[in-house]
């Protein structure tokens, strides 16, 4: 067996699942990724200690757990409907197998991490999708964590901060999946009609029904720096219209200068943005 | 033989099946078609209006396929842009101002995928829908006719019920689109269709929708039929009062999903 396919496959699994180790091994220390913008060679130790941003400011993904601890106060986040797990509703091909392979490496039992926490002091409701575990995509157990941290947000009178990253409805459950995207906007819906905040932070990449529902619904929506955000994959798109995409297509910079996100937010001024619009939407009695 | 799900999709995909425009002609009087979305422009290929029944007055909605090649390039082949979703959210609106009662007819493979589709925001212009349709307070039927294709057939069919016709399919993507991404291979759209569980068959053992309407081979015969059924569907809902009828469309979606025990927890 090649040195390089051990090293390849156990950087691969540090990147995909991991929590940032306590004490990184001096291998974890050595090792690499490839920064997708500038093709630097970063040290894994340069990625941890910077938030998961290259020095050429390309932000690399983040899984749940990782995004939590960098947006919230130390020891503030409690975990709300960890309970649940996907079933395979459908009887769907590998869709099981897939399931098991996916919470063993990961070690979530879905793509959305949902809890209260505080960010700068501020409390509020949070869920946070995670790119390793099946894209992100939303099936039923998705959709039913986000409506349940909506609906407690609702009658708790809790702002909702969410970090979405999705490939979309989760093909595998089917049209339960797609109805996910109806259930999840009612409970907003409610949350919004009750005079309540929702601030949703859209990171790379968000696309399909997450886009088309829960993602778009924010009072306030914030992008990550260079983030793919659309509707319709770039490929399938490209193949339906036969034409070349112009650069910078469907990213946070374009969807900022079309007029559908509030604001580019780096990865270093996150924490601050985000507990300051928390804070200047306190509920306010009328004088 | 029996019919296989790749059939039903093809027969959903027919152009031999009446489109959405000839269902509200023959389902409705006195139709009367508005158009544009007051922001961008007229999109063709959704259709919507007023028309009445027994005279009262519907605000109805459908997306169009066309009916000869000439007018299916022109109606985009039934693949609306943002504006025919905010034309259809802006016939909605009006309706629940003047308390009429709203029926959608969709048959559309899905929101296009466009260049100009995604400048004009297809993701927002679908979320602003399924949004705003929530909480309507006018009672809303919608009526997959033919194809019902995922996020862009859904920002029409958040509805108090849903009914599908016999050979109409609904998917939360197309078999081909699946088979392409999990198989790397679009030939296994069939097998894909069979595992998608979108017939209208599989659809309402889901309980995604509430009455699939029989086609009896000649598919040209139901409108009259139809037309009844939606008259007392709108009669039913009529009695309901607003707060009703929104915690009843909340809990329509609400409770689709996994099985929960009283608990709350995985069944």
């Amino acid at each position: 067996m090649p040195i390089n396919w051990i090293f390849k496959k156990s950087r691969n699994e540090l990147e995909k699942g991991g929590r940032i180790p306590d004490a990184a091994t001096q291998e974890e220390v050595e090792m690499t990724q490839t920064c997708p913008a500038c093709g630097r060679e970063v040290p894994l130790s340069e990625v941890w200690s910077n938030n998961f941003v290259c020095s050429c400011g390309h932000c690399f993904r983040m899984n749940a757990r990782q995004r939590i601890d960098f947006l919230t106060d130390k020891d503030s986040f409690e975990e709300l409907f960890g309970e649940l797990y996907s079933t395979d509703v459908l009887d769907f091909p590998n869709y099981k197998e897939k399931l098991e392979s996916i919470c063993q490496s990961t070690g979530e039992t879905e793509a959305v991490v949902c809890g209260t926490a505080k960010i700068n002091g501020e409390l509020c409701a949070l869920f946070v999708m995670n790119p390793y575990f099946m894209m992100g995509s939303m099936g039923t157990v998705v959709g039913e964590k986000i409506t349940r941290l909506f609906e407690y947000a609702t009658e708790s009178s809790l702002p909702v901060v969410g970090c979405t990253v999705s490939g979309g409805a989760r093909m595998q459950e089917g049209i339960l999946s797609l109805m996910q995207m109806a259930k999840t906007s009612g409970a907003v819906k409610r949350h919004s009609d009750a005079g309540n905040f929702y601030l949703v932070i859209l990171t790379d990449p968000t696309t399909g029904g997450v886009t088309a529902s829960f993602a778009m619904d924010g009072d306030i929506i914030l992008a990550e720096p260079g983030a793919t955000i659309g509707f319709a994959g770039a490929r399938v798109i490209e193949q339906t219209v036969r034409k070349k995409l112009p650069a910078g297509f469907q990213k946070a910079e374009f969807l900022l200068s079309h007029g559908f996100i509030d604001k580019i937010v780096p990865r270093s001024e996150q924490k601050k943005v985000v507990s300051s619009l928390l804070e200047l939407h306190h509920r306010r009695k009328r004088a | 033989m029996k019919t296989t799900a790749y059939d039903c999709v093809q027969m959903a995909r027919s152009t031999k099946r009446p489109t959405g425009t000839e269902f509200i002609e023959k389902v409705f009087s006195d139709f009367i078609e508005l158009h544009g979305d007051r922001r961008f422009a007229d999109d063709p290929a959704i259709v919507g209006g007023i028309a009445t029944m027994c005279g009262t007055p519907f605000t109805v909605i459908a997306t169009e396929k066309g009916t000869n090649t000439k007018d299916r390039v022109y109606r985009n082949f039934g693949a609306p842009n943002p504006e025919g979703y905010r034309k259809a959210l802006r016939l909605m609106k009006q309706a629940e101002k003047f308390r009429r009662p709203i029926v959608c007819f969709v048959d559309t493979s899905g929101a296009f995928c466009g260049i100009g589709a995604e400048e004009r925001g297809q993701g927002q212009a679908i979320a602003e829908n399924i949004l705003e349709m929530m909480t309507l307070k006018t009672p809303i039927l919608s009526i997959v006719i033919g194809e019902g294709g995922s996020g862009g057939a859904l920002a029409l069919a958040v509805a108090d019920e849903v009914w599908m016709l016999e050979n109409a399919v609904y998917s939360v993507i197309s078999p081909e689109g699946c088979a392409s991404i999990l198989w790397k291979n679009s030939n296994k759209a069939a097998e894909a269709a069979q595992s998608l569980k979108l017939t209208a068959e599989d659809i309402y053992g889901l309980g995604v929708v509430e009455r699939i309407i029989p086609e009896k081979g000649d598919i040209h015969k139901i409108f009259g039929r139809l037309g009844t059924d939606i008259y007392s569907w709108y009669r039913r809902y009529m009695e309901y009062t607003d707060e009703e009828l929104l915690e009843a469309r909340y809990q329509r979606f609400r409770k689709i999903g996994i099985e929960i025990d009283e608990k709350g927890l995985n069944k």
